[in-house]
């Protein structure tokens, strides 16, 4: 235990004076289609991805609907307008200037890009442990390793436009299954126009035997990334996947837009964990990613599971629920969240409970930590259906405010309309503590990493949640972007 | 045509009988709340505030109106006896919105400067002193409801206790509907507190009549510094009785302020309550029981603002909901920048004991200070099924033991009031009503 | 006074009680020893109608009626009491208020008048000396915040206020120090009379020290696989349980 402290600290002072690090930009020809959005366009959108019609039909139906909503504003957000004329749906930055492309030739600059964001897209140089990659740019996948590992036992493990071709049956049956594009504004958006993500299918009895990851990057200037993921558990199967993602600095605004579904059948269960470092602004507020995502997971099975962690350091402005439906008697949800926000960062963010089926029970633990100029809120609904026997719930959410200039909010909802539920929810706020601060700075260690080092331990609780390597890696971002906390 | 615009309409035809005989600074708001009020119309549930609770719906039906002031006949003593044992209280009744005297009250000579009368005469004899306050605490841009109060109000109390002045006796308000007709009642309360004055006020809902009837009440309080005010406001009517009580409360510094909102008989309930702390150091309590059946509703709304630094809000909210009734409880808890050094805590505790019951519940914390200790919990659940077998081991029935353990559950809120008779007799009602004995209003002879 | 007679008894589906047979009469005391998991408790929670326990096979006589088909509270009111290994906690019902009620059902099955609130605190206070129970607990609520001596305590002190025929003390001596475990076992031998009976429920000998067995009984795996004088927990605090297992099982064989 000692040890691994040990590192940390030196982990934290290591990266102390960093900036955001995945700042650069990769200089490699991107195919970009013309800023604005129409029928035209999702039309070329679905052609250039060589789509079936089935699948065009319901980009087109999500798009209609699309126009006649408007911008949520329940959120405790201040979203600037934003013109969904002046961007672009689609970049592809996999097409070769000159000839078609083949399918095994990566541009070397692309493979460096992943390097230097420390993801390997070579299987030999893998972390160890072993972990499969989608790796995704823009709009498009650029390679998914260890497919023919995972193909053995029968997963499925690619990028969605290739699930389309090669498992459409599949997609068919689950795409839009959890998360309908009349869900909400941006979900409706993204039905139209999204472009690549990953597709998981675990066969039955399966425990995939390794991590499986997506990294998202956003390169191109001018245009919005709308990636779709669906992961389908199927009865007695397992699995962990994680999602990173990074994006250029600029001083304009892009917009990612994603969907996320999850189906877990009977005893599946799923491990859902985001490191999320968008690109988040500069100091005074300038730039930065808006990432309005929608994220939910269908527990069909019985005593299916699933566990949703994020640590959420990046982005401009967040609006993010990943939420669980637990319809299968015996399901479990869990939510895992570290939410940091610094600078002129605002975040709402939380879950959905929604208990359905018999003898459910879910766990909320988040912890919000706000500096600068930043808005916190947690957001979350725990909902008792009336034939939901037995439920239980207990949510914990705590925030800590660093700084007199931010802000720090809880908003949970509860719902109940069963009498056998148990539902407890408990919030907290409050500074960091004087008495540790001293204590720290006694022993030596310097304000800003002694405010690391109690965050960290703050957030311990969320980030012991996280596979190894991710765990590392969230526990350097908090300290990171927690620079410039004090003044 | 929308329900708002009804009112809008009702109020220009008959804006002279509703200014007649009223005192020009209660007739001098009301352009101020019809603005309001064209503006934002009356709350429904598009608002995040009104989310279970659709007030305008029930404005909707065609309420009859007494804005003539036709004397209403209603023999008090006779009529009445709403008396809290061994505790001597200065009595008024409300017969709508008219204030009468017990004779008990009547004999007491107010000194020091205290004043408690009918709104409309105190605002003619005091114009400077009620048009410093009224209507200057209730927040129109925020409130349909404090809107529509003012745009109608012709009377209703005004208590002003002088710097200083300690008003021993609580002063207890009966309200009384007593009706033929399908009525809405709108009354209005402003309530006064120098520096370091002590008042303690009980507020009884009652009705006479199980006709339809709304009450819309709008209570005004300000709170000078270093002042202690005692608030209990108890509801016991009838399922076909609606209300709706909004209370905006001001408190200086230092100042003491305990308000309790308890809800034993109902049809549909909203109890809005707007605080804010606008001097340091002053420490609120805000708690709230309800116990509710059948279809009855009972949605309390709590937003604190603490404005400033070292000031305390504490919030307890305790609902026992039974067969369809519906519960809902929201609190909001603003801490604004300066508000350094603030304590804040809320809670809301429920058990539902049907499926058909349903409780809502929305705490919520906006904090903007750094220095803060704030928390808040909600629990919604049932009875220990472990303290229940305990105790029918020890020979108590199934249903005894439930109602002991339902009695000490509210009693976190109701064995915390400070007058020690009222505490007693809540505690004699709450019993009664879990036991099923309180089909009406306690001590009044005319309910059979 | 209680006769069982094969009882079987199960939780969840799981069988923890395989076929129990006991008969204890008027003025007897019987300890019931075991090692964990055993059933003792089991049997204690059944015989007082605890809901989560399912009767599957067999019968229970008391005092001649079948205890199986009594409510909980009409077996309390038959004379039954269980001290609980954990009591439990009931904030906000106040020691008196829930003993008044305890004592006044009583009375009503008994088809007598309440007891009057002089009769009754004098019968507090007589009681309350019998375990020296501090006044003030008397105006706490039920077990909330007490230590583990004083639930144990008061445990005996409702006892001694429904005066039982037959008492079940369920781990009664865990959790004591040596001071708390005399008073416990004086405050259970004062109200010992000899139309009424004890079950001991106990891991160790050391609470049989002072409340003296006439019968000591070995369950194990939901049976009853040994009875004896009290020598026998003599010889058990000596030589453990193993061997008496394994004499068992080898019988089983």
């Amino acid at each position: 235990m000692k040890q691994n402290d040990n590192t940390d600290n030196s982990l934290v002072r290591e990266i102390s004076n960093e900036k955001y690090k995945y700042g650069f930009t990769t200089d490699v020809h991107t195919e970009i289609i013309e800023r604005g959005l129409n029928e035209d366009v999702i039309r070329m959108i679905s052609a250039k991805k060589g789509e079936p019609e089935w699948l065009l039909e319901f980009r087109l139906k999500a798009y209609n609907y699309w126009l006649t909503l408007e911008m949520p504003k329940w959120a405790h957000l201040d979203i600037p307008e934003i013109d969904y004329q002046n961007i672009s749906y689609y970049a592809d930055p996999t097409v070769k200037k000159d000839g078609p492309k083949s399918l095994d030739e990566i541009d070397p600059q692309l493979m460096s890009t992943f390097d230097k964001l420390g993801i390997p897209l070579e299987e030999r140089l893998a972390l160890s442990g072993g972990v499969a990659v989608d790796a995704v740019m823009d709009s498009v996948s650029v390679k998914t390793t260890f497919k023919k590992t995972l193909s053995e036992k029968g997963i499925i493990f690619c990028s969605i436009s290739e699930a389309v071709r090669e498992h459409p049956e599949l997609v068919k049956q689950y795409l839009g299954s959890v998360v309908n594009y009349r869900d909400n504004f941006y979900a409706a958006l993204n039905s139209a126009v999204f472009s690549d993500g990953s597709f998981v299918y675990i066969p039955k009895g399966v425990r995939c035997p390794m991590e499986l990851s997506t990294y998202f990057r956003i390169n191109a200037a001018g245009t919005g990334q709308f990636e779709r993921t669906l992961i389908v558990a199927d009865d007695d199967s397992y699995v962990s996947y994680l999602e990173g993602c990074t994006a250029p600095m600029r001083d304009e605004n892009q917009l990612h837009a994603a969907i996320v579904e999850i189906v877990v059948l009977d005893r599946a269960e799923v491990k859902y964990s985001t490191v999320q470092n968008w690109y988040p602004g500069d100091e005074n507020g300038k730039g930065g990613v808006y990432n309005f995502v929608t994220k939910r997971g269908h527990l069909r099975g019985v005593n299916s599971k699933l566990s949703w962690t994020q640590v959420e350091t990046g982005s401009a402005i967040t609006w993010k629920y990943p939420s669980c439906i637990l319809s299968g008697d015996g399901s479990q949800g869990e939510f895992y969240s570290v939410a940091l926000t610094n600078n002129y960062q605002q975040a709402d963010t939380g879950t959905k409970m929604i208990h359905l089926g018999k003898n459910t029970s879910s766990t909320i633990i988040s912890k919000g930590i706000s500096a600068g100029h930043s808005q916190n809120s947690y957001r979350g609904l725990v909902k008792v259906g009336k034939n939901a026997d037995g439920a239980r719930n207990y949510s914990q959410c705590d925030s800590l405010l660093l700084g007199s200039n931010c802000g720090a909010h809880t908003f949970p909802y509860m719902d109940i309309q069963n009498e056998t539920a148990v539902v407890e929810h408990e919030a907290t706020t409050s500074k960091i503590s004087e008495d540790q601060l001293f204590y720290c700075n006694q022993r030596g260690i310097p304000m800003e990493e002694s405010i690391g080092l109690i965050v960290n331990g703050y957030a311990k609780e969320v980030l012991n949640k996280l596979p190894m390597e991710f765990a590392v890696e969230a526990q350097r971002l908090l300290a990171v972007s927690l620079e410039n906390t004090i003044g | 045509m929308s329900v708002s615009d009804i009112y809008i309409d009702l109020f220009r035809n008959n804006r002279q009988t509703i200014d007649a005989g009223i005192a020009p600074v209660i007739n001098g708001c009301r352009e101020r709340a019809l603005q309001a009020l064209s503006e934002y119309g009356l709350p429904n549930k598009k608002l995040e505030e009104y989310l279970h609770f659709d007030a305008e719906q029930l404005f909707a039906p065609d309420w009859g109106m007494n804005l003539g002031r036709l004397k209403m006949a209603v023999d008090y003593t006779e009529a009445f006896r709403c008396n809290v044992p061994n505790l001597s209280t200065l009595l008024y009744y409300l017969a709508g919105d008219t204030l009468v005297q017990s004779e008990s009250a009547a004999r007491v000579q107010l000194d020091n400067g205290v004043l408690i009368g009918s709104l409309n005469s105190m605002a003619k004899d005091y114009p400077e002193l009620v048009e410093k306050y009224y209507a200057g605490i209730a927040n129109m841009e925020r409130s349909g409801i404090a809107s529509i109060n003012t745009m109608f109000a012709q009377d209703g109390l005004f208590v002003y206790v002088p710097d200083g002045v300690v008003v021993e006796k609580p002063v207890q308000l009966v309200s009384l509907l007593q009706s033929k007709v399908d009525m809405m009642v709108n009354r209005r309360i402003l309530v006064v507190l120098g520096n370091g004055a002590q008042l303690k006020l009980l507020l009884c809902d009652h009705s006479i009549e199980s006709r339809n009837a709304l009450s819309v009440q709008v209570v005004e309080a300000y709170v000078g510094s270093g002042a202690s005010f005692s608030y209990y406001d108890l509801e016991e009517t009838h399922t076909a009785n609606h209300r709706i009580n909004e209370l905006f409360i001001e408190q200086q510094s230092d100042s003491n302020v305990e308000l309790k909102t308890i809800t034993l008989h109902n049809g549909k309930t909203r109890n809005t309550i707007f605080a804010t702390l606008a001097g340091r150091g002053a420490s609120l309590n805000v708690d709230g029981v309800a116990i509710t059946d059948k279809q009855q509703q009972v949605d309390n709304y709590t937003y604190i603002d603490h404005k400033v630094s070292d000031c305390t809000s504490n919030e307890l909210y305790k609902y026992v909901l039974d067969q369809e009734s519906l519960g809902a409880f929201a609190g909001r808890v603003l801490v604004r920048q300066d508000a350094q050094r603030t304590a804040a805590h809320q809670t809301n505790r429920n058990i539902c004991l049907t499926r058909t019951a349903r409780m809502f519940t929305q705490p919520q914390l906006e904090i903007y200070a750094d220095d803060v200790k704030c928390s808040h919990g909600a629990t919604v659940g049932q009875l220990d099924e472990k303290a229940l077998f305990y105790m029918q081991q020890r020979g108590i029935s199934e249903s005894e033991a439930r109602t002991l353990l339902m009695l000490a559950f509210v009693d976190e809120v109701i064995g915390n009031v400070k007058l020690e008779p009222l505490r007693d007799r809540l505690r004699r009602l709450v019993e009664k009503r879990f036991r099923g004995e309180l089909g009406h209003c306690e001590g009044c002879n005319i309910c059979k | 006074m209680l006769k069982i007679e094969n009882l079987h008894a199960s939780i969840n589906g799981k069988e923890i009680l395989k076929g129990i047979n006991l008969q204890v009469n008027p003025g007897e005391v019987h300890a019931i020893m075991g090692p964990n998991g055993s059933g003792k408790s089991t049997m204690s929670n059944v015989l007082v109608g605890h809901p989560s326990y399912q009767v599957t096979e067999g019968s229970v006589t008391y005092k001649g009626k079948n205890l199986l088909d009594m409510a909980v509270e009409q077996r309390s009111h038959e004379g039954l009491f269980l001290s609980f290994q954990y009591p439990v906690e009931i904030p906000g019902v106040s020691m008196t208020n829930f003993m008044r009620t305890a004592i006044n059902e009583k009375r009503k099955y008994l088809e007598l008048p309440p007891l009057s609130p002089s009769d009754f605190l004098k019968l507090i206070k007589a009681k309350r000396d019998l375990v020296k129970l501090d006044s003030k607990f008397m105006n706490r609520s039920v077990n909330e915040g007490f230590s583990g001596g004083e639930k144990k305590r008061n445990e005996i002190f409702q006892m001694a206020m429904l005066e039982p025929s037959l008492s079940i003390l369920d781990e009664t001596d865990s959790g004591l120090d040596i001071d708390a475990l005399r008073i416990v076992a004086e405050g259970v031998n004062k109200l010992k009379t000899p139309e009424t009976s004890v079950i001991v429920i106990t891991h160790y000998q050391r609470l049989l020290d002072y409340i003296k067995p006439d019968i000591v009984h070995v369950l194990y795996s939901g049976r009853i696989i040994k009875t004896a004088g009290p020598e026998l927990a003599l010889e058990l605090e000596e030589r453990g349980y193993d061997w008496l297992i394994k004499e068992f099982e080898d019988s089983q064989k």
